[in-house]
């Protein structure tokens, strides 16, 4: 096990650095640069001070200059700055990071524990009444645009009945301290934290009923029920485990794809995380901050497929890697 | 008990296609669901006919009026129909579900059933490949892609074909290894078949059944980038309408807050042809797949 871990460690090495040089490619030949906008609004900077502020900044090198001067300052420890906001890009993206997972993990935790019963209970009825509400509410959850459903959520439940506040993480204008803080940031969370709890909830609840039907139809399931064992006893002890499997690998590599996938509703939100900041450096052409958050999701998604090859040799004594 | 046999008597002396039909004519709500499509196609084709005004057209006296008799679905920020729009809409939205996952059939297969074929070196750089396009964060990368070639139709298209096909190549390269070992393909191989030959005419019939759900799964996909894209003003421009440019006007807060007739519409009708396409999806996978029938 260790070794594998080690060899797919070390296989992620040429990943990562294809992934950079495709990114790295992609925003170089975007047209426009960071300081075109300046120029135009400032009358103050010259078209002079403008090629200085250009050349300061290695716009004119050569590509694969550009990508080596790149690449080894980032690893040195050194990310750069954000041209937009002057801030160091290594304590931007923690800070940015840590928001998104407000919102992400309460929603894979939640939708986690929504959707395995759901999921089981759907199987055990087969064909039930039940069964097919759930089925239909699943296809709707996996059909409807998230920020689609967030936005119905912000005009009807915030807007219209002013339960929730429309936007933001926090009234800063407040100044709240301490447990207000913390209470404050909680309904923040409220609106935001459902509607991805909601999408997640319908995929991972099909994915449970079908890992479910597959392992009842087993011949030791009939087992357990031919040795008179109670039902209750042979769905959730016997076949749940082997149920489980398939989900936990299909939920540890979904994180790299859950937080990504919070762009859309982090912006319609206004939710200060990882989306809305790349989402706005691409509308500054603030690359190195682009570049620094792109990154960032690929090499978590890249970990997050490795745990869920890992995850699926712990929790199924039948996978070996050798 | 017959149960292992994959073919029960009734079916018996079919073709896998007949098969697939008469399975699929049972699920009566994958048929709905292929109905639904079929008119959401017509109405796309036959828009200018049914549309009750020219798609452009507006009044700017009349900007943001409600629905009301003229207007069933009120008017937008310029006075336009956006029943109208909406009716156009759906040729945007089809056309990018369709060519994007034309682009991304097109790169998957081909490299999938390269990989799986030859083996060896060509397999693992493809295989690379596949693993860096996996890692990519498909929306942010989308944004990226967008920004680099400029907002329009084709953008759209281009962006999501590129980066939805390492699934497919996956799926095809996993079905080519398997089928390759089977005795019609090393007769083939015997009589001397070139190997583009034998991968088109004896390989790829056989991952169809995995192609067709595929491609209907993945142009809801490309249905939901659009819709995603054009929100954020980075997909179809206008004045050509598309669903997701539609919704992009819940960007303005009035407009979100005050005059929802203006993106309500739209974002119902990409939930229902997503759900449509995915209800469709599913029964064709139970209808071709003998392996996943109960």
């Amino acid at each position: 096990m260790f070794n594998y871990i080690v060899r797919r460690l070390l296989l992620m090495i040429p990943v990562i650095i294809g992934i950079s040089m495709i990114v790295f490619l992609l925003i170089n030949i975007a047209p426009g640069d960071p300081y075109r906008a300046m120029l135009e609004t400032n009358p103050n900077i010259t078209a002079e001070d403008y090629e200085n502020m250009l050349r300061s900044i290695g716009y004119y090198d050569p590509l694969p200059v550009k990508y080596v001067k790149w690449a080894s300052q980032v690893l040195s420890g050194n990310l750069g700055y954000s041209i937009d906001s002057k801030e160091p890009i290594a304590s931007l993206l923690p800070r940015r990071l840590a928001n998104t997972l407000t919102l992400s993990l309460p929603a894979l935790i939640l939708s986690t524990m929504i959707a395995v019963p759901l999921g089981v209970l759907s199987a055990t009825r087969q064909y039930s009444r039940l069964d097919h509400i759930l089925s239909i509410l699943a296809f709707l959850g996996i059909s409807i645009p998230a920020f689609f459903l967030a936005l119905l959520f912000i005009k009807f439940v915030a807007f219209d009945l002013g339960w929730f506040p429309i936007q933001g993480m926090g009234s800063i204008m407040r100044g709240y301290t301490g447990w207000r803080l913390v209470l404050d940031r909680l309904y923040h969370m409220v609106l935001p934290v459902t509607v991805l709890t909601l999408v997640q909830v319908a995929s991972r609840m099909r994915y449970t009923r079908s890992a479910m039907l597959e392992v009842i139809r087993q011949d030791y399931i009939r087992t357990a029920r031919a040795k008179g064992l109670p039902e209750k006893r042979v769905i959730y002890k016997h076949a749940l485990r082997n149920a489980l499997i398939p989900v936990i690998t299909v939920l540890s590599m979904s994180l790299g794809s859950i937080l990504s996938g919070a762009v859309l509703t982090e912006t319609v939100f206004m939710w200060p995380g990882m989306g809305t900041m790349v989402y706005r450096a691409i509308s500054n052409r603030d690359y190195p901050v682009v570049m620094a958050g792109t990154m960032v999701l690929a090499i978590v998604m890249l970990f997050a497929n490795l745990l869920a090859d890992v995850m699926y040799a712990v929790v199924d004594p039948r996978i070996r890697y050798d | 008990m017959s149960s292992n046999s994959l073919v029960n008597s009734k079916e018996r002396g079919l073709s896998p296609a007949q098969v697939a039909w008469k399975r699929f004519k049972k699920n009566r709500l994958a048929m709905w669901a292929g109905g639904v499509i079929i008119l959401l196609v017509l109405m796309a084709i036959a828009a200018p006919l049914i549309a009750p005004y020219p798609r452009d057209q507006g009044d700017l006296s009349k900007r943001f009026s409600k629905p009301s008799r003229e207007h069933w679905l009120g008017t937008d920020d310029m006075g336009r129909d956006v029943l109208t729009r909406l009716i156009y809409g759906a040729q945007a939205s089809l056309a990018v579900g369709l060519v994007s996952t034309g682009i991304s059939i097109v790169i998957g297969v081909t490299l999938g059933a390269i990989s799986g074929y030859f083996g060896g070196l060509v397999d693992n750089l493809i295989m690379r490949l596949v693993d860096i396009f996996m890692c990519f964060p498909f929306f942010l990368m989308a944004i990226v892609m967008a920004a680099v070639l400029g907002p329009g139709i084709r953008t759209v298209m281009l962006v999501s074909g590129v980066l939805s096909w390492p699934g497919l190549a996956r799926i095809v390269r996993a079905e080519v290894l398997a089928i390759k070992e089977r005795e019609f393909v090393e007769a083939a191989r015997a009589l001397g078949l070139s190997a583009p030959s034998i991968i088109w005419h004896h390989i790829l019939p056989n991952v169809f059944a995995v192609l067709v759900v595929y491609a209907t799964l993945g142009i809801a996909g490309g249905i939901l980038g659009e819709a995603g894209l054009s929100y954020l003003g980075l997909g179809v421009k206008p004045p050509q309408p598309s669903w997701g440019n539609m919704l992009h006007m819940a960007q303005n807060f009035t407009a979100l807050t005050n005059y929802p007739w203006l993106w309500i519409p739209a974002g119902i009708m990409i939930l229902l042809t997503v759900l449509s396409i995915n209800v469709l999806g599913d029964g064709l996978r139970d209808a071709l797949d003998p392996k996943l029938r109960q």
